[in-house]
Order: structure tokens, then C-alpha cells, then sequence
């Protein structure tokens, strides 16, 4: 809602010398949210000038100036009137127009200087009522009309008849408050802040001959609408303008000026927030109606969209069928037009609800609806279709005939509350006085209080959120001002702190980035092709995506079911500026749709909980987020530098920053060999979480599969994890049990055992574990070693075992029968053969 | 050795005669001093102090004397040889000093080289940020909650008192889940995990929920369609906007530097009632800029506050979606944006940064923010 501060003043008596920013400071304590304040205005000399003599001028561009003398009174030059070049012709010898002299700088920035142009020096500008961000007309400039060139001289300063200079406050009016779309509102608000009274441009009066008959109408659903006036003009004058005054403000509060009449529905909602329309009546057939749409029905609205109507959808219709979308928009079959001479203005208060589905429904926001659906003011309609017929009369030289009107309006409610519950809500002790005047300030009727100390508030026809004490305690906690709310900290029970999840996240992000890894975040939204790139098959079920209905980006319409298409993305950027050492992660969800769950979710009411049947509908409908975390590295890893070369990551350490990240949280990570896209085949590792029972996949880490480095243009050997934080975190230990620490020797034992190539070093170090028994204290692979003499397709691992007992020194032969234990055990298993 | 011969006059016996033993301790102590290097030092040692020196020689034939010359010689080479092993001892600490003077200086090296073999990680601000945040509220005693980003419109919508088609619905730019009605939506707010916290949980309640929520914005320096929120309730017996504005004003402190309060504008959120802007004090000017154009603050663009977000009390009829009894408990509830903090608390100029990944971003915050 954009609001000039003169037409602000004409409602209320604010201090003289107060200015824009002032008065916008005020609203805002009171809860309205001003976001600027336009200062319109001409610096410099802008003054009446006469047009003494013109002389148009062809020029070889084929444009034709006119070369005009200007009698600008006291700014004259020596010799008398000023020399103007001007490139509009819709003037005449003795016209008063504006001047802007050098020195004035127009809106815009525009600055006037005196300068050759066209063969002449052009001292100064005619403007236009655009060029002076007066209005949108450029066709020619602005002639002084008769009513403002009366006592207008020659050199008087003109901003006083253009009103200037102006400041405009530009209101966000939240949901809640429809009345502050309206001067109307935003004045009661101003008259408030300032404790002065407000002249309501309500309080029209009404026409008092209504003997002659208006337009014939009824209401067909209540549910619709509870109220309409229709009134009639005839004799309109169709060519008549509007004035500067009327097409100023409209320009100023951010509407376009289109016609004289269409102005006036415009400015008496602007200036009450009661949206109006006006018909051609030579264009109704029969009585006007208010009703649902039929099946099929279709209406052309202003817009020149042919709309296929809803039965939903609620019109105004005569008997040609719907003449307009009601509270949205009109139609163009009754359109008023440069002939239109009679006209049936229409004032309807219509449900919030149903408006506001249809402008959804049809994609149509308008003045009209975004009041309507933000409540409008039920007792307006009477007085603003008199207020528009008054103007047409006024300056459209129309005769007002008469009006018809169907009033249906439930009764008005009322609230009653503990005269003290502003009080409570605030944790402030207002008086009764206090809550009552303030209740009064916003147009309550209060009664009370009573001996139990309860008032009855009804709230005024403007205030339909007023529905219940809450509401009503805000106005009272803000009209006596936010800041009067002391601040108390009172202590609060003993709490549980960060849950697991946070917990393990963070511990994981920490872990992560010790460890040398940078942290990403990514959106979550993913495209096909993305999926394509990593060479997932056809039935991956990875493919099985949640879908958006309005995806930012028809490329992206769907949820990632796996974090890496994100990382990649984002490691190929890094590559690309530079950053070719790189190792990265992400902590996210990804999405799962849980089958058998058709949509619609349910929706249940919100006047009681919800049963825990109801809620379990919802939460199944849900897909499954799992919080994954994802890795990728490339290039190296340690750096070359005076100490030697460096390394690069391989799949080996991709590996390992999963088991550092399951360590992190204390999860038992199995790590086993595996196949998968989009990693490289032989360099796969399946991550598995230690259940205790059957592993659970948590998983894969690895190189990334060649193509796939090819395809998404990453650097060759790029490597990559993702893990299911989920999964893992389910079977972090609890309770670790400490170990018994033995003061006793430790016995040393080495054994190189011989495999095939495809037993895996993990297959191998389980056997040595179960096999060594009890005194095995710790293992380690120290060397893996390949030699023709070992045969094709073998290899040697070899492994240090450490042994001790707890309770005594372990004796050369205990030592070496626990090794033996081990190594027949893998022997058993995997067939090794130990090196001697 | 001579054998003893206990009429055999000392003085005869020559290696023990006064002259001789001054003589050779003076050629040990001479040679001791000579010695430049431990080397030699040793050398001069075996020669002069070892087993088969004059002195230890010396020093054997004391027992061939007769009794009566036996304590006169034996003070003698006694005297002697402590004073060689002292000259000895003195020498090699003196060496050993020098030697460790000199290869320690040889050793040294220039410990400013760098040593970065291994890359450096770094956790994103936005992470660490919400963990500070964190951390304050379980200081206060709250829960720190986490919730589903994929969520029911009713969660997410109706029970905040948002209805179907309630202009608020329109205020946040909302994805939907295919189709358009199905029900689903990504979360718009983290305020639908209170709702779970409300149904699930007796009050008292004090929680915060930080999390990921999602509104159909494009990308610019100051909008991302994907944003962190943190969002706090409080349901209890007896809570005002009082308790309110004391835990923004101590969250302020906690984040900005102790002193710093919130100020609160009114305003509307359908799920609080009364509702209002949270203000922050300018935590760099601390309104010190506000009309001394000489002196622009670039944080608080010489306002002296800075827009936080929003809160409110608990608008009663959320309560009763939730199945607490609005007669008994209230609350108050508060969110702020993180990106938007950390733009403020770190002079952040572009959102976009936040959201590309690029190292140089994530690296300038480190570990901790």
C-alpha cells in the first residue's frame, strides 16, 4: 500500500513539519511495516510560464520542434521571455504549462541546464506529467486545465498546484490487516500513534433522494456474499478527464490513471479499501445476480483471458450469463467503454475464502482480490458507492438516479475476556483505563468491566481478525508500545541438550574435517540426467525419486536419493577455479518415496490434536530423509613440498576416511568388497555397520568408475564415498567396556601367510583373530607382497601379532601355539600357506 | 714392580720420589690442557690417567715399600692423582661443552618452514554456526530437535493456523511435492518440528529446532530457495512476551557480545499472537552511527538495529491442534534465518557464496566460527 502524505493529512491532523520518515517511524512502533519512503520532488526552479508565441520547426530527422517563447514572469532573461525548445505540439499561444528553469532537477536525476540545441539555446523544459513522476502520460506535455491556470501568474513557483513536493510511505501490509489497505486504515493507524482524532472518510454522507429505483439484484449464495449495493448514474460524460489531482495520487499510490470513471472506482478503494466496479448499464441484460458458476460457463475477463469458470468459483451474472469474477475481476461484455454514459457502480462485501481460492484458481491477483481476501470492511458498501457516484457527478457531469442493495450480514460478535488477559499475555500490568482506551483507539465497543473483571469487546466491522483475546491483547500490547515489555529470564527445567543425530552429525562434520576435508552444502535438488551421468542402471533404485511439483528449475524437479550428484558438481567447480587438491563432504538428507502410500496425505481439523491413527497416516505418507554423508577426493592428498613428494588419494584413502568416520561415533564399520555405480568395479567397497548379527549396508566407497570420471569431467582416479549416517549411527556402541590393561610382557610374533589373489585381507585377518584366541592383543597388516616365486595369482600378507596375558608371562611355547592356532585357522578358511 | 723389600729406602724407589710424581702430574696436566678436541682429550686420558700411566704405575709400587715409607708415598701419588683426575674431569667438561656448543649450531634448522603435507579441512560456517547456536540453548536447558524436511502440509500449514487458503499460505513461497495437492511439501519452516515436539511432549517444553527449509526463491546475493532456520518454543505455565524478550536479549548476548539486547516491532505470523520482529542491537556500532554520518556503520547501515526474525506468543489456537491446553500453558516462539545471521555477524556480501561449495569460502572459517 503505497500512501501520500497529503492525502494521509487530509484524515488527520499530523504536526505540521512532520515529515515522511516521521511519520513512518510512528506506524512502525505500532506494527506497520513502512519499507520506504519515496521523496517526489523538484529541486530547483519549477514555475507557471505562459506560452507567448510558437513556431514549429521541421528538421532533417523528420521530427518537428517547436521553438516557444515563455513568459516565466520573474525568471524572464533580460530581453523578456525565455527561448524553449519543445518537442510536443498539444499547446497553444496563451496555454500555462510548467517550466523547468536551469538549475531544476527532475525526477530521475535529470538535471535542466541551458543548452544548444536544434539551432537554438533552449532555456529551460516544458514538462510532461511523467517527467515530473506525476503520472505515466507522455504523449504531450501538461497544460495547466482551467480550474489550476485560475490565479496562476507567470513565474509563480508551480509545485504548490502540482502538489509537490510529496512524500510517498510504501506499507507491507501483512495478511492480517486488510483495513491498512486503504488511506482510510492507514489513517486510523496515524490518528492513533499521534493521539489526535481521525476524520473518517467514511462518514460520507449518503445520497438522500434514493426515491428512483437502482438496477435489480439479489444474492444467490450467501455463502458468497452477505452484502451488495449497486447504484446508478446516467448522463456521464465519457470524454471527461481526470483531474490532476485524481490521476496524480492514483500514480503516486502505484496505480495506473486509465479513465475518469475507472479512476474513480480506483481512488475510493484506495481512499476507503472497498474494491468497486463499474458496468456499462446500456450493456446488462436484466437483474444482476450474485452465484456460483455452472458447468462450462466461461467469462472473458478484463485481463483478455477467456476463462473456463469452476463451479467453485463465485460471479456476478445477469441473464446473459457471468459478467464477472466476483471480488477479482470484471468482464469484458460489460465493460465501460469511451461511450459509456450510464453506469450501475457495484459495491459487494464477498467471502474472504471464496476469493481467495479463485484468484488461486485462476492465477489472478488483483487490487480488488488481495483486499477481499484480506477482509474488507462490511458496513463500506453503502458509503463508497455513494462516494464514487458523488465523484462521477462531480466530475463526470453524471445525474445519480438511484441504488438497490441486499444487506444479509450476520449480527456482530463479541468477545468477553478478563479485562487483565493483555496483562498476562505481556507479562506487563495494565491498568483497566488503559485496556479499554486502547480497545476503543482500534474501534472495539467495549463494555465493562464487570465486578468479575471481564469486558465485552466487540470488535468494529473493519477488524474481522479480531476473532479472539490473543488478538486483542496484541492491540492493546502494541498500541502501548512493544518496548514497555521487560525482559525476564526465568530458569528453565534441566534439558536433554543436543539429541543423538545433532550429536552424531557434528561429530562426523568435526571427524571429517580434522581429517582434512572441507564441508559443503548442496541443494537437494536433482535432475535425471544426474543420475544418467553416474551410469546408474535403468532399475537403480536410486532412479526412484520424490518429484516437486514447482521445481525452481524444470532440469532439477526432483529430491536426491544420494548426495553425490551435488558433490561432484561441486568438486568439478572447484577443479575448474583452480583447486585441483581437493577433498570435500557433505552432511545431508536424502529422499526416499515410501511405496504403498498414495497422496493425498490426509489432512485431519485443527480444533483438537489429532488421534495417533491420524498422525501415523501422516507420518507414513512422509518419504524416508535419511541423513547421509558423502566424500569426495582428488589429486593429492599430501602435498609435494621440501620434505619430498607428495601422494594422491586413492581408493584406499577414501576408504579410510569411512572407517575414521564411523570411529568418530564409535560404529563397528565392516568394510567388504563389492560392485556398484558409479564406482569403479574392482576399486568398491561395500560399507557394512557390525549388527551383531547379520551386517547391516550402510554404503560404498571406492574409486569412481572411468566412465563416469569422463562423463561428469572430474580428473582421472577421483575417488568417493557415501554413507548412510542413518543406518550407522543405529549400531554406534553405547557403552564401550574398558579394557583390563596388563603390566605383563608381550610376546611378539610375525607370520607372512600366502593366499589367492582374491582373498581378501580382511577374510584373512578374521581367521588370524578367531584363530589366535584370547592372548591375541592386538594385529596389523604390515606388508603385502607379489613374487613369481609365489606363483600366479598369489600373494604374501604379512602380519604382526602382538600376545599378552593378564595375569602371568607368557611362556615361548604358549606364544607360539596361539600363533599356530591362527595361522592353521586361516589356513582352514582361506587356504593360506605360511611363508617360512 | 719391585718386589717389597722392606729394607729398601722409598726415596730409591724412583717413580715414587717427590720430584718424579710432581713431574709426571705435570705432564698430565699439561697434556690434559693441550687437548683441543675430546679425541685428544682421550688420548692424553689413556696416557696419563689410565691403568698403565706413570701415576697408576706409581702407585702399584707403594705396596713394595716397607710400612714406615708406605703413608708418606701413598699421600703423595694420592694427592697427585686426584688432582690429575680433577684437571681430567674439569678438561672434558669444558670439551663437551664446546663440542655441544658447536653441533648443536650445526643442527640447527629454520623451524618457519612450512610443513603442509596434508590438506586442510574445514567445516562450513553455516554448520558451525548452528552448533554455536546450539550450544547456547542447551546452556539455557532446551532440546535441540531435529525434524523431516519433506513434510505434511498439516504440519507444516494447518496446525500453525495457517488454513488452506489463508493469504499466510501465500507469504511463503512454498514447494510442493507432485501433485500440487498432495499433501506434501518441503518445509517451509522449521516450525513444524515444534508441532511434533507439541504432539509428542508434555510442557514444559523448551526446545530449538535448527534445520533446512526450503521457499521457491532464485539464488541472488541475498536469497537462496534452500535456507537454514533456527526456530525456539517455550510452552509452560504462566509464560509471557516478558520471558520472551528476556531469552532473545541473553541468545543476543550469547551471540554478540555481552550487553547487546533485542528490540521487538509488532508484526503478524499466523501461528503467534501478538507476533513481532526481532531487532538486534547493532553488536559493531552499538548505535554510536545512528545520525553521524561521519561515522557510517556498514553492519546496521547506520540504523543501529539490525532485523533478526520474528517471534511471538504461542497463538492459543496452535496449542489446541496440539492437544495442550490453552487455559493451562502458554508459549512463545521465535526463528532466525542462519544464513542471514552469519551475513551480519561475518560481513558475508553475497548468499551465493554460501550455497557454491567453493573451498575458499568454507577454508576462511576454519574449524569454528
Amino acid at each position: 500500500m503505497r500512501v501520500p502524505l497529503r492525502w494521509l493529512r487530509e484524515y488527520v491532523d499530523l504536526p505540521v513539519g512532520e515529515t515522511g520518515r516521521d511519520v513512518a517511524a510512528r506506524l512502525v512502533r505500532a506494527g506497520l511495516e513502512v519499507e520506504t519512503v519515496d521523496e517526489v520532488d523538484v529541486p530547483g526552479p519549477l514555475v507557471v510560464g505562459r506560452v507567448l508565441d510558437t513556431a514549429d520547426e521541421p528538421q532533417s530527422n523528420g521530427k518537428t520542434i517547436r521553438w516557444c517563447q515563455v513568459d516565466v514572469g520573474e525568471h524572464n532573461a533580460e530581453g523578456g521571455a525565455r527561448g524553449i525548445v519543445c518537442g510536443a505540439h498539444n499547446f497553444a499561444t496563451g496555454d500555462l504549462v510548467v517550466v523547468a528553469l536551469p538549475g531544476a532537477v527532475l525526477p530521475g536525476g535529470f538535471a535542466i541546464s541551458a543548452r544548444k540545441t536544434y539551432g537554438h539555446v533552449s532555456d529551460g523544459m516544458i514538462c510532461s506529467l511523467k517527467e515530473l513522476d506525476l503520472g505515466e502520460d507522455h504523449s504531450g506535455i501538461y497544460v495547466l486545465p482551467a480550474d489550476l491556470a485560475a490565479g496562476a501568474e507567470p513565474g509563480a513557483d508551480a509545485k504548490p498546484l502540482l502538489g509537490l513536493p510529496e512524500s510517498v510511505l510504501d506499507i507491507a501490509v501483512t495478511p492480517d490487516r486488510g483495513y491498512a489497505l486503504s488511506v482510510r486504515g492507514i489513517a486510523r493507524e496515524a490518528a492513533t500513534a499521534y493521539d489526535v482524532p481521525l476524520r473518517d472518510p467514511a462518514n460520507f454522507p449518503l445520497p438522500t433522494d434514493d426515491s428512483l429505483p437502482g438496477h435489480p439484484v439479489s444474492i444467490g449464495d450467501p455463502t458468497g456474499a452477505d452484502r451488495i449495493v449497486l447504484r446508478r448514474v446516467t448522463g456521464f460524460d465519457p470524454a471527461a478527464s481526470s483531474p490532476l489531482w485524481l490521476s496524480s495520487r492514483l500514480h503516486l499510490a502505484g496505480m495506473r490513471p486509465i479513465s475518469l470513471a475507472v479512476d474513480i472506482t480506483n481512488y475510493v478503494m484506495l481512499e476507503l479499501g472497498q474494491p468497486l466496479h463499474a458496468f456499462d448499464e446500456s450493456r446488462l441484460s436484466g437483474p444482476v445476480v450474485v452465484r456460483r458458476a455452472l458447468a462450462g460457463e466461461r467469462l472473458l475477463t478484463l485481463d483478455g483471458a477467456d476463462r473456463v469458470l469452476d463451479p467453485e468459483d463465485l460471479l456476478i451474472a445477469d441473464s446473459s450469463g457471468p459478467i464477472a469474477l466476483a471480488g477479482t475481476m470484471g468482464g469484458a461484455s460489460t465493460e465501460i467503454s469511451a461511450a459509456s454514459t450510464d453506469l450501475v457502480i457495484e459495491a459487494a462485501h464477498f467471502d474472504a475464502v471464496t476469493v481467495a481460492r479463485q484468484s488461486r484458481r485462476h492465477k489472478l491477483s488483483s487490487e480488488a482480490s488481495r483486499r477481499f481476501e484480506r477482509g474488507v470492511d462490511s458496513s463500506l458498501q453503502p458509503v463508497a458507492s455513494a462516494r464514487a457516484c458523488a465523484l462521477l457527478v462531480e466530475l463526470g457531469g453524471a445525474t445519480y438516479v438511484g441504488a438497490s442493495e441486499v444487506d444479509e450480514r450476520p449480527a456482530r460478535s463479541s468477545l468477553t475476556i478478563p479485562v487483565d488477559h493483555p496483562g498476562c499475555v505481556a507479562g506487563v500490568d495494565y491498568s483497566p483505563d488503559v485496556v479499554v482506551r486502547r480497545l476503543r483507539d482500534v474501534g472495539c465497543e467495549v463494555a465493562g468491566p464487570d465486578v468479575e473483571g471481564r469486558i465485552v469487546v466487540t470488535p468494529p466491522s473493519w477488524r474481522p481478525d479480531l476473532t479472539d483475546p490473543n488478538d486483542l491483547a496484541e492491540e492493546v500490547v502494541r498500541l502501548e508500545g512493544y518496548d514497555g515489555v521487560p525482559s525476564v529470564l526465568r530458569p528453565t527445567p534441566a534439558g536433554r541438550g543436543f539429541g543423538t543425530t545433532k550429536r552424531h552429525g557434528l561429530l562426523i562434520s568435526r571427524a571429517l574435517a580434522a581429517a582434512g576435508l572441507t564441508e559443503v552444502r548442496c541443494y537437494p535438488f536433482v535432475g535425471v540426467a544426474a543420475l544418467d551421468a553416474l551410469g546408474l542402471p535403468a532399475d537403480d533404485a536410486r532412479r526412484d525419486m520424490v518429484r516437486l511439483a514447482n521445481p525452481i528449475s524444470d532440469e532439477e524437479p526432483f529430491l536426491r536419493t544420494t548426495l553425490l550428484p551435488g558433490l561432484l558438481a561441486t568438486a568439478k567447480r572447484n577443479v575448474g577455479r583452480g583447486f585441483t587438491d581437493l577433498a570435500l563432504f557433505e552432511h545431508g538428507r536424502v529422499f526416499h518415496p515410501k511405496p504403498g502410500h498414495p497422496l493425498p496425505v490426509p489432512r485431519p481439523g485443527v480444533d483438537r490434536r489429532p488421534t495417533d491413527e491420524e498422525l501415523k497416516a501422516l507420518d507414513d505418507a512422509l518419504p524416508d530423509q535419511p541423513f547421509h554423508v558423502a566424500v569426495v577426493m582428488t589429486g593429492k592428498l599430501e602435498s609435494d613440498g621440501w620434505w619430498g613428494p607428495g601422494r594422491e588419494a586413492t581408493w584406499a584413502d577414501v576408504i579410510q576416511v569411512c572407517r575414521e568416520a564411523a570411529a568418530a561415533i564409535d560404529a563397528p564399520l565392516i568394510v567388504a568388497q563389492a560392485q556398484r555405480a558409479p564406482w569403479h568395479p574392482g576399486r568398491c567397497a561395500q560399507l557394512l555397520v557390525d549388527t551383531g548379527a547379520e551386517p547391516l549396508h550402510v554404503g560404498y566407497a571406492g574409486e569412481l568408475h572411468p566412465r563416469v570420471v569422463s562423463e561428469l569431467g572430474l580428473p582421472a582416479r577421483t575417488v568417493a564415498a557415501q554413507i548412510d549416517l542413518m543406518t550407522l549411527a543405529g549400531f554406534a556402541e553405547d557403552l564401550d567396556v574398558g579394557p583390563t590393561i596388563s603390566g605383563f610382557p608381550m610376546a611378539k610374533e610375525d607370520v607372512a601367510l600366502v593366499v589367492d589373489e582374491d582373498v581378501t585381507a580382511s577374510a584373512v585377518e578374521d581367521a588370524l583373530r578367531d584363530g589366535a584366541g584370547e592372548l591375541l592383543e592386538s594385529l596389523r597388516l604390515f606388508d603385502v607382497y607379489r613374487d613369481e616365486r609365489l606363483g600366479a595369482g598369489r600373494k604374501s600378507l604379512a602380519y604382526a601379532l602382538r600376545f599378552r596375558a593378564p595375569n602371568r608371562t607368557l611362556t615361548v611355547e604358549e606364544a607360539s601355539a596361539a600363533r599356530d592356532a591362527a595361522v592353521a585357522e586361516a589356513a582352514r578358511r582361506v587356504g593360506a600357506v605360511q611363508r617360512t | 714392580m719391585s718386589a717389597p723389600n722392606k729394607s729398601f729406602d722409598p726415596v730409591e724407589v724412583t717413580p715414587l720420589h717427590p720430584d718424579e710424581v710432581a713431574r709426571v702430574r705435570d705432564e698430565a696436566l699439561a697434556a690434559f690442557a693441550a687437548a683441543t678436541d675430546l679425541d685428544q682429550l682421550k688420548a692424553a686420558r689413556l696416557a696419563h690417567a689410565g691403568d698403565r700411566s706413570p701415576l697408576a704405575l706409581a702407585n702399584r709400587e707403594i705396596g713394595a715399600l716397607p710400612p714406615q715409607a708406605k703413608a708418606e708415598a701413598g699421600k703423595r701419588v694420592g694427592e697427585a692423582r686426584q688432582v690429575v683426575r680433577a684437571a681430567l674431569e674439569a678438561r672434558q667438561t669444558e670439551l663437551e661443552a664446546e663440542r655441544d656448543e658447536r653441533v648443536l649450531v650445526e643442527e640447527a634448522v629454520d623451524v618457519t618452514l612450512p610443513h603442509d603435507r596434508r590438506l586442510q579441512g574445514a567445516r562450513h560456517p553455516l554448520t558451525t554456526l548452528t552448533e554455536r547456536i546450539g550450544e547456547v540453548f542447551a546452556a539455557m536447558g532446551y532440546d535441540i530437535v531435529d525434524g523431516p524436511e519433506v513434510e505434511a502440509e498439516w504440519l507444516n500449514f494447518d496446525a500453525l493456523n495457517i488454513p488452506p487458503d489463508h493469504p499466510a499460505r501465500t507469504m511463503q513461497d512454498t514447494f510442493f511435492v507432485e501433485s500440487a495437492d498432495s499433501g506434501l511439501v518441503l518445509r517451509t519452516q522449521t516450525s513444524p518440528v515444534q508441532i511434533r515436539t507439541m504432539l509428542t511432549q508434555e510442557p514444559p517444553i523448551y526446545m530449538i529446532c535448527p534445520g533446512r527449509v526450503f521457499r521457491t526463491d532464485e539464488l541472488d546475493a541475498t536469497h537462496t530457495p534452500v535456507f537454514g532456520q533456527v526456530e525456539g518454543l517455550v510452552v509452560d505455565e504462566g509464560i509471557t512476551m516478558a520471558d520472551l524478550k528476556g531469552t532473545l536479549d541473553h541468545f543476543a548476548a550469547s551471540m554478540f557480545g555481552e550487553g547487546i539486547v533485542t528490540r521487538l516491532r509488532p508484526s503478524y505470523f499466523p501461528f503467534t499472537e501478538p507476533s513481532a520482529e526481532v531487532d538486534l542491537e547493532c553488536f559493531v556500532c552499538r548505535g554510536a552511527s545512528v545520525g553521524d554520518p561521519a561515522n557510517p556503520c556498514r553492519t546496521c547501515s547506520s540504523e543501529g538495529w539490525i532485523e533478526w526474525g520474528g517471534c511471538g506468543v504461542v497463538n492459543p489456537r496452535v496449542l489446541v491442534a496440539c492437544g495442550i491446553d490453552p487455559d493451562r500453558y502458554s508459549g512463545f516462539a521465535f526463528g532466525m534465518g542462519i544464513e542471514r545471521t552469519l551475513m551480519f555477524r561475518h560481513d558475508v556480501r553475497d548468499m551465493r557464496d554460501m550455497v557454491e561449495g567453493d573451498v575458499r569460502f568454507t577454508q576462511a572459517f576454519g574449524m569454528e566460527v
